[in-house]
C-alpha cells in the first residue's frame, strides 16, 4: 500500500484527539497524555509521508472514492509535506510547553479546561489547509483553524482578550467572506472548484476576469497573512493572548496565507503579471513592519511587528516566480515557522522570571538565568539574520535570486532586505540590551521578582506563601527543543535548500500535480512565466 | 449561464447594507453586517449555479440541461453551518463585553494609545550620560600621571553602601524587602502572565 494514501489521517487524528480530549475534560492528566501522544504519531505520520513524497513524487487521494474534479482530493507534494512536518514539529513543542505552564501553575481546577481540544482542532485545520487540493476545501481549512483560533484568542475572556479578539475576529470573518466570494466567482467562471482542475480552465479565462479573480484572492490571503497594508490587525490582536497560543498563531496561522498566495501565484494564476504589485506589497510590508517594531516596548508587541515584517520576505520571494526565489522562499517559511515560535515562547519564559514583558520594566535577566539569555539570544541572532544562522542562509538565497532577475524593483528589494534585516538586528538588541544586560537598579520599575533571590536558581522556584516555578523544566525543554530545531534547520541548510529547490520547480512546472490529481494524461497547459526565469 | 435578477438584486442591498454595518462602532451592529454579508455571499454562490432547474436523478430519462446544479446548493450549506458557528461564538463575545465594560463598542487599544504618546526621546538609548555606567568604569592615567576615574568620590561611596543593602521596593508609602515583596507574586497577578489553560486563579 502507498504510503501516501494515509495523508487523511493527519487530519483525522487531531480531529480524533480533539474529540478523545474533551470527553476526558475532567481528566487533565489523561487528557495531556492524549493529546501529547496522538500529536506524536501526526509528526510521525508526517515524516513518513515527506520521505514518501520524495521518493515517489506527488500524490493525491481521492476522499471517499469520488473521482476528481468531482469529490475532494487531497494532494501531498513537497511543499504541503514540508510544511506539514514543520507544523506539527512545532505545535507539538507549544502543546508541551503549554501543558508544562498548566501544570507549573496547577491548572486541576481551571475553569478553562478547553484548551486541549480546541488546539488540536487548530492543528487538523492547518493539516487540512496544507494538504487540500480544493479551493473549497482549503476554505474549509481555513475556517476550521479561525474558529479554533477565535477560541484561543479570548480564553479566559478577560477585557483586553476581548477586545483584542473583537478585532481579530471581525478582519478574519471578512476575509473569509472575500476568499467565499472569490469562490463563488471562480465557480461562476469555470465550473469547478478542484485546484488542478482550475488550473488548466483559468488558462483560457478572458484576461480581465482572469486578472480579478486573481486579485480577489490574493487580498483573502493577504488579509490572512498580514500583507502590508492589510496587516494591521495582526499587532493589536496577537500579543494580549497567552503566550503559547501567540506563539502557534505567529509560526502557523500567517504562514497558511503565504502558503495559500504560493498556490494561487503558481498553480492557479502563473499567466497573470502582478509580480510587480506583489514586490511593491513585500518592499513596503518589510520596512512599515520593523518600523513599527522598533517604536514598541512590549516584547510581545515588537516581535508580532518583525512577524508582519518578515512576511516580506516570503512574499518577495513569491513574487520573484522564479525557481531560485520561490526555493528561498519556502526555505524562508519553514526557518521562520521555527524561530518566530521559539521567540514567542522564550518571551513567555522571560515574562514568567522577570514578571513583565515590557523592555522598560526588565532588567539583568543574563545574570539571573543564564540559560534564558541563550535561548533568547540564539534565536533573535537567527532572525536578524547573522550568519551562520538559517535565517542569514534563507535571506542570502533571496538576494541572489533577487540579483539573478535584474529588474530595478528586484534590486531596490534586495536593498529592502537589507536595511530590515539591519532593523531587525537594533530591535532585538535593544531588547537584549535592556532586558538581558543593564543592571536591575538601572530599570525604572524593576518588578519585584526581578530583585529577590529564587530558592533554586535553575527552577526560579520561589518559597512563599504559595510556592511557585518560575521557569519549570517542561517549558524550558520545550523551549530549548524547538531552538535547537532551529539551530537544526541551519546546521541541515543543505539539504533543506535541496527538498525547498525541489518543490519550487515542481510547483513552478505544475505536470506532476496536475497529473497527479487528474491522471497521466491530463493536458498540462503551458506558461511562459514572467520574465522568461527557468 | 443565465442569472435571476431579483436575487441580484438583494443580494446587492444585503451588500451594501452589510458593508455599512460593519463599519460601525456598536458590535452588535458589526455582528448584524457580518451576517448580512455572509447571506449575500450565499446568494452569490447559488447565482452561480443558474436558473433553478430539478433536483438531480429526478427520473431516468430527464436530460441533463433540466436538473439544477447541486454544488453551489452543498457549498452555500456548508458556508451556512459555518456562519453560524461564528454568529453564535460573537455574540458570546459581545455578551463578555457588556459585562466587562458595560457598553456594546470596540474598546481602544490602550497600549497603541500610550505608544502613540511616548516622545521620540528615549532616556536610555538619547541621553547625555554624564558619567560612566558600566560595571567596568573606565580608569584612564592623566596628562599629569595621577589615575583618574570618571566617577566622583560621592558615587563611589553611593556605589558601595547600594550593594551592602538588601534590596528593597516601595510599595505605597512604606519600603519592603524586595524579598517579601516577590513572594506575593504569584501567577495570576498583574505581573505575571495566566495559564494557558486557566484564567485568574
Amino acid at each position: 500500500m502507498n504510503i501516501a494514501s494515509l495523508a487523511p489521517l493527519a487530519v483525522v487524528l487531531p480531529i480524533l484527539g480533539a474529540a478523545l480530549t474533551f470527553l476526558l475534560i475532567r481528566h487533565s492528566r489523561a487528557q495531556r497524555a492524549v493529546s501529547i501522544a496522538l500529536l506524536s504519531l501526526t509528526l510521525l505520520l508526517e515524516c513518513l509521508l515527506l520521505s514518501s513524497v520524495w521518493e515517489g513524487g506527488t500524490a493525491a487521494v481521492n476522499i471517499a472514492g469520488w473521482l476528481p474534479p468531482w469529490g475532494i482530493v487531497l494532494v501531498v507534494d513537497q511543499f504541503s509535506s514540508l510544511m506539514l512536518v514543520v507544523s506539527s514539529a512545532v505545535s507539538l513543542a507549544v502543546l508541551i510547553y503549554a501543558t508544562g505552564q498548566g501544570m507549573a501553575d496547577g491548572d486541576q481546577d481551571a475553569p478553562v479546561s478547553i484548551f486541549h481540544p480546541t488546539y488540536l482542532i487548530l492543528v487538523a485545520g492547518v493539516s487540512n489547509a496544507f494538504l487540500s487540493g480544493d479551493l473549497f476545501n482549503l476554505y474549509v481549512g481555513f475556517e476550521i483553524l479561525l474558529t479554533a483560533s477565535y477560541v484561543l484568542m479570548t480564553l479566559g475572556g478577560t477585557g483586553p482578550r476581548i477586545r483584542a479578539g473583537v478585532t481579530y475576529v471581525v478582519v478574519s470573518v471578512v476575509s473569509s467572506v472575500l476568499f467565499l466570494i472569490s469562490i463563488a466567482m471562480i465557480y461562476g467562471a469555470t465550473g469547478t472548484v478542484n485546484m488542478a482542475d482550475l488550473a488548466i480552465k483559468l488558462g483560457d479565462l478572458d484576461p480581465g476576469t482572469r486578472t480579478l479573480l486573481h486579485v480577489m484572492l490574493l487580498v483573502a490571503f493577504g488579509i490572512k497573512a498580514a500583507v502590508f497594508p492589510l496587516s494591521f490587525w495582526l499587532p493589536d490582536s496577537y500579543p494580549t493572548a497567552p503566550a503559547p497560543v501567540t506563539a502557534v498563531f505567529a509560526g502557523l496561522l500567517t504562514k497558511v496565507g503565504v502558503y495559500a498566495m504560493v498556490r494561487t501565484e503558481t498553480l492557479l494564476f502563473p499567466e497573470d503579471t502582478l509580480n510587480t504589485p506583489l514586490m511593491v506589497a513585500a518592499l513596503l510590508t518589510m520596512l512599515v513592519g520593523i518600523l513599527g517594531a522598533l517604536a514598541q516596548s512590549d516584547i510581545k508587541r515588537l516581535l508580532s511587528f518583525t512577524l508582519v515584517s518578515h512576511i516580506g520576505y516570503m512574499v518577495f520571494g513569491l513574487a520573484m516566480s522564479s525557481a531560485a526565489g520561490l526555493g528561498a522562499a519556502v526555505f524562508y517559511v519553514a526557518h521562520h515557522i521555527t524561530i518566530q515560535t521559539s521567540l514567542f515562547l522564550v518571551t513567555g519564559l522571560i515574562e514568567r522570571r522577570g514578571g513583565s514583558s515590557s523592555v522598560d520594566r526588565l532588567a539583568g535577566l543574563a545574570r539571573l538565568s543564564p540559560l534564558l539569555g541563550l535561548l533568547f539570544f540564539v534565536p533573535a541572532m537567527n532572525l536578524a539574520g547573522i550568519p551562520p544562522f538559517s535565517g542569514f542562509l534563507g535571506k542570502v538565497g533571496l538576494m541572489q535570486a533577487g540579483i539573478e532577475l535584474g529588474t530595478p524593483l528586484a534590486y531596490m528589494l534586495v536593498a529592502g532586505g537589507v536595511v530590515t534585516s539591519l532593523l531587525t538586528l537594533l530591535a532585538v538588541a535593544r531588547v537584549w540590551n535592556r532586558a538581558f544586560w543593564r543592571k536591575t537598579t538601572d530599570a525604572d520599575h524593576p518588578d519585584p521578582v526581578l530583585l529577590a533571590a529564587p530558592a533554586d536558581a535553575h527552577t526560579g522556584r520561589l518559597d512563599g506563601r504559595n510556592t511557585v516555578t518560575l521557569l519549570p523544566r517542561s517549558m524550558v525543554g520545550s523551549t530549548m527543543g524547538l531552538v535547537v530545531l532551529g539551530v537544526a534547520l541551519t546546521v541541515f541548510a543543505g539539504p533543506l535548500f535541496t527538498v525547498a529547490d525541489q518543490a519550487a520547480t515542481d510547483m513552478l512546472d505544475r505536470s506532476s500535480y496536475i497529473q497527479a490529481v487528474l491522471g497521466e494524461g491530463a493536458p498540462v497547459p503551458h506558461v511562459l512565466t514572467f520574465g522568461g526565469a527557468p | 449561464m443565465s442569472v435571476n435578477l431579483t436575487l441580484l438584486t438583494v443580494m446587492g442591498a444585503l451588500y451594501a447594507c452589510g458593508i455599512y454595518l460593519i463599519l460601525e462602532r456598536s458590535l452588535t451592529r458589526v455582528l448584524l453586517g457580518l451576517m448580512l454579508l455572509a447571506n449575500a455571499t450565499n446568494l452569490l454562490i447559488l447565482a452561480t449555479g443558474g436558473y433553478a432547474g430539478l433536483a438531480p436523478f429526478y427520473a431516468k430519462d430527464t436530460p441533463a440541461q433540466d436538473y439544477n446544479d447541486p454544488l453551489p446548493q452543498a457549498l452555500i450549506l456548508t458556508s451556512i453551518v459555518i456562519s453560524f458557528a461564528v454568529t453564535a461564538f460573537m455574540l458570546g463575545i459581545i455578551y463578555r463585553t457588556w459585562v466587562l465594560a458595560r457598553q456594546d463598542e470596540i474598546q481602544d487599544d490602550v497600549e497603541d494609545r500610550r505608544v502613540a504618546e511616548t516622545p521620540s526621546f528615549d532616556a536610555e538609548d538619547d541621553a547625555e550620560v554624564p558619567v560612566e555606567t558600566s560595571e567596568f568604569p573606565l580608569t584612564m592615567i592623566g596628562t599629569d600621571g595621577r589615575a583618574v576615574s570618571d566617577r566622583s568620590p560621592s558615587d563611589h561611596a553611593a556605589a558601595g553602601k547600594q550593594e551592602a543593602e538588601e534590596p528593597t521596593i516601595t510599595a505605597g508609602a512604606r519600603r519592603i524587602p524586595a524579598a517579601e515583596a516577590a513572594a506575593e507574586e504569584q501567577p495570576g497577578s498583574q505581573n505575571v502572565a495566566l495559564g494557558p489553560e486557566g484564567g485568574p486563579r
